[in-house]
């Protein structure tokens, strides 16, 4: 189990390492002087010569990486050169609103797309089966954007349940009320996700359902909701486990999108307008942001795998 | 104690699997079931379990266990209204255990449905015990993928017992496991039928193991039990020409002749059986008259009948 885990953390390790050498290549990636390119034509030598010092450009390439990657090891992503505040606060301004959007779609996705497959697997072939699955495929195929759309048309300038728009702090007046504001955007970016978890579930409750120890299961008498809970679900959700990892990685760019349609003050739309201004240490800042959080919950999923997964061990 | 009568075995809205099969097996004996593969052998034994898979259905005759009718009843529903049961070792004990459930578990949960006053662990380990695995306390917290095929062959019989079973199906339960290993398995069926006076249905593909496991034979060919005889007069006198073809595939041990016999021929699928005798296109001994209508019972003593219009012996009369 220790070693399982070393291995696993060593990979993660690895993978970052060489995902921060193709982040920090980026900029220098920009065809044309990256300083020019951030600062505009109309630039005074003087700002581009302090630029190009405090981005270390005049340093040789492996020490420039060094100096970057030793800064962000201890918290430092540099400099901001639109707001001309740390990077990192810059992110930290946009965490909350990202990270509660994270959980709650997460919740929406686990919560619907789980037991509903479940539903879906258990009544296969009857009108409930399909109407669930129609439904599943129809949410899978739509585009985030446009369930966005639609959600804010009914449920925010329609009937007006929701705000449409905007995510005032719950630290702020409102406290925990406020995580109204991102009920639709969590619903809009949790829709296709969930349809997918679904339809795995589903897919892969059937696939179990035939295996020859659910048959040695109900050889033994067992009552059914034991066979479809302890054998087939526990089993089918292998698959499901290790779907999450992936869904993540769709979150993240879904959820840039989602927080554009909704006006949030989340990190995804720090990303898309970092890029308007070029403003590249931000967006370096917030991409490897992105690859450590994707690399740990996928180191999760894989460690969660092992002990659902008693064969695991040996491979 | 069980009784089969007349089973009828049918895809849902489709052809026959199972036409018509009887038999019945006392405690403490047990019964081989023969056939090639495809004959329906494995399709008897889910009916008798009432464990076939959705698109096969019982739609005629009746299983009956201790004078109780079962013939539509699942596993859970037996054990709902307390009737007799049925347990089944299966073919693939590669795939026929939880792969993430400890062994101890598995047998844990069928002690908990039909022995609820036992303590599960204490009676699964009484249970590895019986089935002789070594070491049996320490192999309960074993997953399946730890052990071998004999090991988890035995596991399975384990977990059949922990059913408390008056009938004890076993299909094929050694053809996936090395020959030495397999006469292993094989005794300890045969030393748990004697033991705990269970009537075991034993099916195989196998002439060869039937003389040693088996008091009585029945031959089943296309869905339907062509022969049924003790193991003596069987191998002795065989009437039908398929039993005889079967005997002339076995492995002669006086020759050193590696070709084995082969009968000419496949058997019918499902669907496309013919009129009249199924094996009639294979037989040597086939006349017109087979090629139609029903066939004649015909006897070759005690027990021993069969279903033919020109059975081998001259004896047997209809
Ligand atoms: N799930 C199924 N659906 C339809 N036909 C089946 C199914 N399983 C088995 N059969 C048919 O039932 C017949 C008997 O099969 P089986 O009982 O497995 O034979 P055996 O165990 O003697 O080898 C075969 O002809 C096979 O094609
Ligand atoms: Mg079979």
């Amino acid at each position: 189990m220790g070693r399982y885990v070393l291995r696993r953390t060593g990979a993660a390790i690895a993978t970052l390492i060489a995902a921060s050498i193709v982040i920090f290549a980026f900029i220098h990636l920009i065809p044309g002087d990256p300083v020019y390119v951030m600062l505009g034509d109309g630039a005074t030598p003087e700002q581009v010569a302090r630029l190009r010092n405090r981005l270390g450009l005049d340093e040789p390439l492996v020490f420039q990486y060094l100096i970057w990657a030793g800064s962000a090891l201890q918290g430092d992503l540099g400099q901001s050169i639109f707001f001309e505040t740390p990077v990192t606060q810059v992110i930290a301004e946009g965490a909350e609103t990202s990270i509660l959007l994270a959980v709650i779609t997460m919740f929406w996705i686990v919560a619907f797309g789980v037991p509903v497959g479940i539903l879906a697997a258990i009544r296969q072939g009857t009108w409930i089966d399909q109407g669930l699955s129609g439904l599943a495929m129809l949410l899978a195929s739509v585009p985030t954007f446009w369930v966005g759309l639609y959600l804010i048309l009914i449920f925010a300038a329609g009937l007006g349940w929701f705000p449409s728009s905007g995510f005032p702090s719950v630290f702020d007046d409102g406290g925990l009320y406020n995580l109204r504001y991102l009920i639709l955007p969590s619903l809009a970016l949790a829709a296709p996700n969930a349809a997918l978890i679904l339809r795995l579930t589903r897919a892969s409750m059937l696939d179990v359902a035939r295996e020859d120890y659910v048959r040695t299961a109900r050889a033994k008498g067992i009552p059914p909701y034991r066979v479809v809970l302890r054998h087939i679900l526990r089993n089918a959700l292998l698959a499901v486990v290790s779907a999450f990892g992936f869904t993540f990685a769709a979150l993240i760019s879904e959820a840039v999108v989602t927080e554009t349609v909704f006006a949030l003050p989340g990190i995804g739309r720090t990303v898309v307008q970092s890029i308007l201004r070029r403003d590249y240490p931000v967006i370096q800042g917030v991409i490897l942001v992105i690859v450590c959080l994707y690399l740990i919950i996928n180191l999760l999923v894989d460690l969660s795998y092992r002990f659902l997964d008693p064969r695991v061990e040996l491979e | 104690m069980l009784n089969v009568d007349n089973l009828v075995v049918s895809l849902r809205n489709g052809p026959q699997i199972l036409r018509g099969v009887s038999f019945g097996i006392e405690p403490g004996e047990i019964l081989a079931l023969v056939g090639e593969s495809g004959s329906g052998k494995s399709m008897t034994s889910l009916a008798l379990m009432g464990l076939l898979p959705p698109a096969l259905a019982i739609t005629g005759g009746t299983v009956s266990l201790g004078g109780t009718e079962i013939t539509h009843l699942a596993p859970h529903q037996r054990v709902r209204r307390n009737c007799g049961k049925v347990a089944m070792v299966f073919q693939e004990p590669m795939t026929s255990l939880n792969p993430v459930l400890r062994i101890g578990e598995q047998i844990g949960e069928a002690v908990r449905v039909h022995d609820p006053d036992a303590v599960p662990a204490d009676r699964a380990k009484e249970l590895l015990d019986m089935v002789r695995i070594p070491d049996a306390a320490h192999q309960l917290s074993a997953y399946p993928h730890e052990l071998s095929g004999g090991m988890r062959q035995r596991v399975m019989i384990a977990i059949a017992l922990a059913c408390r079973p008056q009938i004890l199906i076993a299909d094929e339960p050694t053809t996936a496991l090395d020959v030495t290993v397999q006469r292993q398995v094989l005794g300890l069926i045969r030393d748990l039928c004697d033991r705990l006076g269970v009537g075991v249905l034993f099916i195989t593909h196998d002439l060869g193991v039937v003389a040693q496991m088996a008091e009585r034979v029945a031959v089943m060919y296309a869905g339907m039990l062509v022969e049924r005889a003790d193991v003596g007069p069987l191998f002795r006198a065989p009437l039908h020409p398929y039993t005889a073809g079967l005997m002339a595939c076995l492995p002669d041990p006086e020759s050193d002749d590696p070709l084995l016999a082969t009968i000419p021929g496949a058997a019918p699928r499902a669907g496309a059986v013919p009129d009249g005798c199924p094996f009639a296109p294979r037989c040597v001994r086939a006349a017109s008259r087979c090629r139609s209508g029903a066939l004649p019972l015909v006897h070759g003593g005690e027990g021993h009948s069969a279903r033919c219009h020109f059975p081998l012996t001259a004896a047997a009369s209809a």
